[in-house]
């Protein structure tokens, strides 16, 4: 069968950077491709050429045997490529039809656009392939899973038969993510052709028919998902023999660090998203807050941190009430927080790596002086943090922006990390991360926990929160449904408590009998 | 070479400066050209051609009429070097002056320039839209001229320094009123410093033919002010050449450096990059928001302090001729970096008092300067026109140009 798609030779350089390295790459028809790397490989730039975002510095790329030159992406759009991009591209004020038409507007009488018919095909291609929108909701009020949805239905409404799909299930939910994969079956069952980019071997072994592993620009090798395992997929990427599970010993809690006792926060529409939350993380533990997401746990971080005042209830840190403190009192209290949306609040996309480096420090000594900044003690730092935490940039000069979504992440973490700290609340701090660097990462939490940090771990991740964590919480429609030993709870009962089932049903299992 | 962790200077960072440079001077040098059409096509001797009137050489005369222009401008605003070179070599200091006067004419226009296109820049520096640099310029004159007039017996060396501060104070105040108003109530400062530039207007109408009006005078007009609160002129007369010229340049500098160099310039541009980022990093950007405003119109009241201290040493409603509205232009010419924005001042500076010039003796009206400035911002508005016409390769990062962020919160 000859492939809908070749790349030959793909070369893409950037200011220090070899991006790309001779990439060659077939995709067949009907088939899900699956590419696989390290933060940083050049997976999302390989792709990003693909779809004429940029252009190649060598090498070619044939679509159904025709030689495609870009100029931007609408030449990959009218060779029906289409892509759904690691941070979404939708307009949050207009509705999903008129993201769906930009810049594809059907026009009624030559002026008019066409919104109905527009809104019909939506429903149509809907229907076809499972993904449920409804077309007049406006983006801003669509949770991150429905917004995928209009993005691929954006695809489908330019007829696109290749789909890109970059890092497409970091920002989901687990359940979000499944629907995901039965979405790209029923895609590839009507004909299209998929690849995508995925640092979950859960879900490569999943979905793909076929694995490509990038490793400092260039293909190391293939592998079949339905036999290879997860260890060899990991060490492939990584080229060296990784940890997938947390290796940890019994915590040895101390004295609470973090008390929240019946906190309730109100979200920015006056919804009671947090009501009545009370528990307590001590120092040396790490507690996991598992949970769907939009169960109220992103306001209770924002809570604790002083980026949201709470309506009632007390937050107490080390000791210090901070129900009311603003972020700057928590942080110097020696809080550290590894935000949720880390090119919101977490990163300058326009400074360069080092600034961000010092974001939260940057006033305090070496960093300052008075009011002046020490520009060469805050590069020296940078650079070796970047050094210890392994962050893949050409330099500390480089702007945060043009680091690969896991190297954004990592500078997060790095920074986070290398302050002294007491309490650490880190929201899906692995999000986007390669397994090598989870691995890492999670070593090092541990690491904090083992020194006597305090850990608050938020995750949608199953895995990682009871892979990583001594107790777990579980939040459910904004209050706390139970809290258990990670030791002694089953993945299928934690399922339970996040779909509310009270925890005396929940727990009733085989496990809470013993 | 491939993706590595060591850490290196910044990846050939000629390439970013290369554009900053490059980009501006293409659309200099595209500004002009597209300009000579304007003067061709105006010219009568040309028309008289083209419509078979007269029989003169065509290219000859259009060649003559870009010449005399741009020649006569160029005199005007930088000087004519014969000129220069003997009055130098006579030792004799009038004439000297007189030789220089095109170009310290130049330098005094750019003054204002400078330190009002530095407003500007600090707004968008902090995410904001100051379109009240006008009014904060108009209320800074006023306090430096009733400094400047109704203290009396203080010595220069007081007298200068308190009516220029009383400037900044004057448009830093005005400035808070839209800061205060977006930091309490949510007002967006482009609506609020809007308003406010007609408020300051009206109140400088009603000050100058009221309480600030000349005693015997019956025109909107300040008196004079004392003879101890005028900034030195460097060369005699008739050049207005004065220190503000230095004193613009000193606190562009001092932008730089509180921008660049300090936490406290740390935070304003953090606020403006990512407010969200800037919350979470525990500033508090409402303060920040207050304090950058004020800063811009802190350097807008400099702005008209110079003006009529240095400059006219009165105050009328004609003090500011728009400056605060040039200032935009040059606080996005020169890329909101002060050293950018004194490059854009002296470029306008050079070509204002040219234009004068032309008028006279190429018989051009000045309002092809307000043509040729117009377009010099068109092109580097729109950096693509001049790298697709000089087939210039993109270099850097692109994520390096500053603006507010848009007219949303
Ligand atoms: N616009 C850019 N300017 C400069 N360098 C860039 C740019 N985009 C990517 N790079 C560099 O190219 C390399 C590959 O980046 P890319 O985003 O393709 O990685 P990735 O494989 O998608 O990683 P991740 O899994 O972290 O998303 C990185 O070293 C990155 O710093
Ligand atoms: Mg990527």
């Amino acid at each position: 069968m000859d492939p809908v798609l070749e790349l030959r030779g793909i070369t893409k350089r950037f200011p220090g950077v070899l991006a790309n390295d001779h990439i060659d790459l077939a995709l067949g028809q009907g088939e899900i491709l699956a590419l696989l790397g390290e933060n940083g490989a050049g997976k999302s730039t390989l792709m990003n050429v693909l779809y004429g975002l940029y252009k190649q510095d060598e090498g070619e790329i044939t679509v159904r045997g025709k030689p495609l030159h870009t100029t931007g992406p609408n030449d990959s759009i009218a060779a029906g490529i289409g892509m759904v991009h690691q941070h979404f591209m939708l307009i949050p004020v207009l509705t999903v039809t008129e993201n769906v038409m930009l810049g594809q507007e059907s026009l009624r009488g030559g002026v008019f656009l066409d919104r109905r018919a527009a809104a019909n095909r939506i429903r149509e291609i809907s229907k076809a392939y499972g993904l449920e929108v409804d077309p007049d909701a406006y983006i801003k009020d669509l949770p991150v899973g429905v917004q995928q949805r209009v993005e691929i239905i954006k695809l489908l409404y330019r007829n696109a038969d290749i789909l890109i799909f970059d890092e497409p299930t970091a920002v989901l939910t687990p359940q979000e993510a499944d629907e995901l994969a039965k979405v790209m079956r029923s895609l590839v069952a009507g004909g299209k052709s998929i690849i995508f980019i995925t640092h979950k071997l859960r879900e490569v072994r999943e979905v793909a028919d076929r694995v490509v592993v990038l490793r400092l620009g260039k293909v190391v090798g293939g592998a079949n998902p339905k036999t290879a395992s997860e260890a060899e997929l990991a060490s492939m990427m990584v080229g060296r023999q990784v940890l997938l599970t947390v290796d940890k010993a019994e915590a040895k809690p101390g004295e609470p660090v973090l008390i929240v006792d019946g906190l309730r926060v109100l979200d920015d529409r006056e919804g009671l998203v947090v009501d009545g939350v009370s528990f307590d993380v001590r120092a040396g533990e790490i507690l996991g807050l598992a949970g769907v997401q939009g169960n109220g746990q992103t306001e209770l971080v924002e809570a604790l941190t002083g980026l949201r005042g709470p309506q009632a209830g007390h937050v107490t840190i080390v000791g210090q009430e901070t129900t009311r403190a603003n972020p700057r009192t928590v942080t110097e209290l020696g809080v550290a927080h590894v935000p949720e949306d880390r090119q919101r609040d977490g990163l300058v996309l326009s400074y360069p790596v080092a600034d961000n480096m010092v974001l939260n420090t940057y006033y305090l000594p070496p960093f300052a002086r008075g009011v002046v900044t020490q520009q060469a003690e805050v590069d020296k730092v940078a650079a070796e943090r970047v050094k210890q935490f392994d962050v893949r940039t050409p330099g500390i000069a480089t702007s945060a922006g043009s680091l690969s979504g896991g190297n954004q992440q990592k500078v997060i973490i790095a920074r986070e990390l290398s302050r002294p700290i007491k309490l650490l609340i880190a929201v899906q701090p692995t999000r986007g991360l390669d397994v090598g660097s989870i691995e890492y990462i999670h070593s090092r939490i541990v690491e904090k926990r083992d020194q006597g940090c305090a850990v608050l771990l938020v995750s949608t991740e199953l895995d990682e929160i009871m892979g990583l964590s001594d107790r777990i919480a579980v939040m459910y429609h904004g209050r706390i449904n139970g809290v258990v030993n990670a030791a002694d709870v089953t993945k299928e009962q934690l399922g339970l408590l996040m779909a509310g089932v009270h925890p005396d049903q929940a727990l009733a299992g085989p496990a809470a009998a013993a | 070479m491939t993706a590595q962790s060591t850490p290196a200077k910044a990846p050939r960072p000629w390439l970013a400066l290369r554009d900053d440079l490059l980009i501006p001077l293409l659309a200099i040098v595209m500004a002009l050209i597209v300009g000579s059409f304007v003067i061709v096509f105006t010219n009568f001797g040309v028309l008289d051609i083209l419509s078979g009137a007269s029989s003169a050489n065509l290219a000859g005369a259009m060649w003559s009429a870009i010449a005399t222009a741009y020649g006569s401008m160029f005199e005007g605003a930088i000087g004519n070097f014969g000129a220069i070179a003997t009055a130098f070599a006579s030792g004799d200091s009038a004439a000297i002056g007189q030789a220089l006067y095109p170009i310290s004419e130049s330098l005094a226009t750019t003054a204002p320039y400078v330190l009002a296109g530095l407003a500007v820049a600090v707004s968008f520096r902090c995410g904001m839209f100051n379109i009240g640099v006008e009014g904060q310029i108009f209320l800074g004159a006023i306090f430096a001229t009733y400094v400047g007039y109704a203290f009396t017996g203080l010595p220069a060396i007081v007298h200068i320094p308190l009516a220029v501060l009383a400037g900044a104070l004057g448009g830093a105040l005005w400035a808070a009123i839209p800061a205060l108003l977006k930091a309490r109530a949510g007002a967006h400062e482009v609506i609020t410093t809007i308003m406010l530039n007609y408020v300051a207007y009206r109140l400088t109408d009603w000050l100058l033919s009221g309480p600030m009006q000349r005693p015997g005078s019956t025109n909107p007009i300040s008196p004079l002010i004392a003879q101890t609160a005028e900034l030195p002129r460097l060369l005699p007369e008739p050049a207005r050449f004065h220190i503000g010229f230095f004193i613009a340049l000193a606190v562009a500098f001092g932008v730089w450096w509180l921008l660049f160099r300090t936490t406290i310039g740390f935070e304003i541009r953090t606020v403006g990059a990512n407010p969200d980022a800037a919350q979470y990093s525990g500033m508090n950007v409402t303060r920040n928001l207050v304090l950058a405003m004020c800063l811009s119109g802190a350097l807008a009241g400099l702005a008209g302090a110079n003006q009529v201290l240095g400059m006219n040493r009165t105050m009328t409603g004609g003090i500011s001729g728009g400056l605060g509205f040039d200032a935009i232009a040059l606080a996005l010419l020169g890329k909101s970096h002060p050293a950018g924005v004194v490059a854009a001042s002296f470029l306008f500076g050079v070509l204002r008092s040219g234009a004068t010039k032309m008028q006279s003796v190429a018989e051009i009206p000045t309002d092809l300067i307000s043509i040729i400035q117009a377009l010099v911002i068109a092109f580097i508005a729109a950096p693509a026109i001049v790298r697709g016409l000089f087939r210039i390769r993109r270099g850097g990062d692109d994520a390096r140009t500053v603006f507010m962020r848009g007219w949303g919160r």
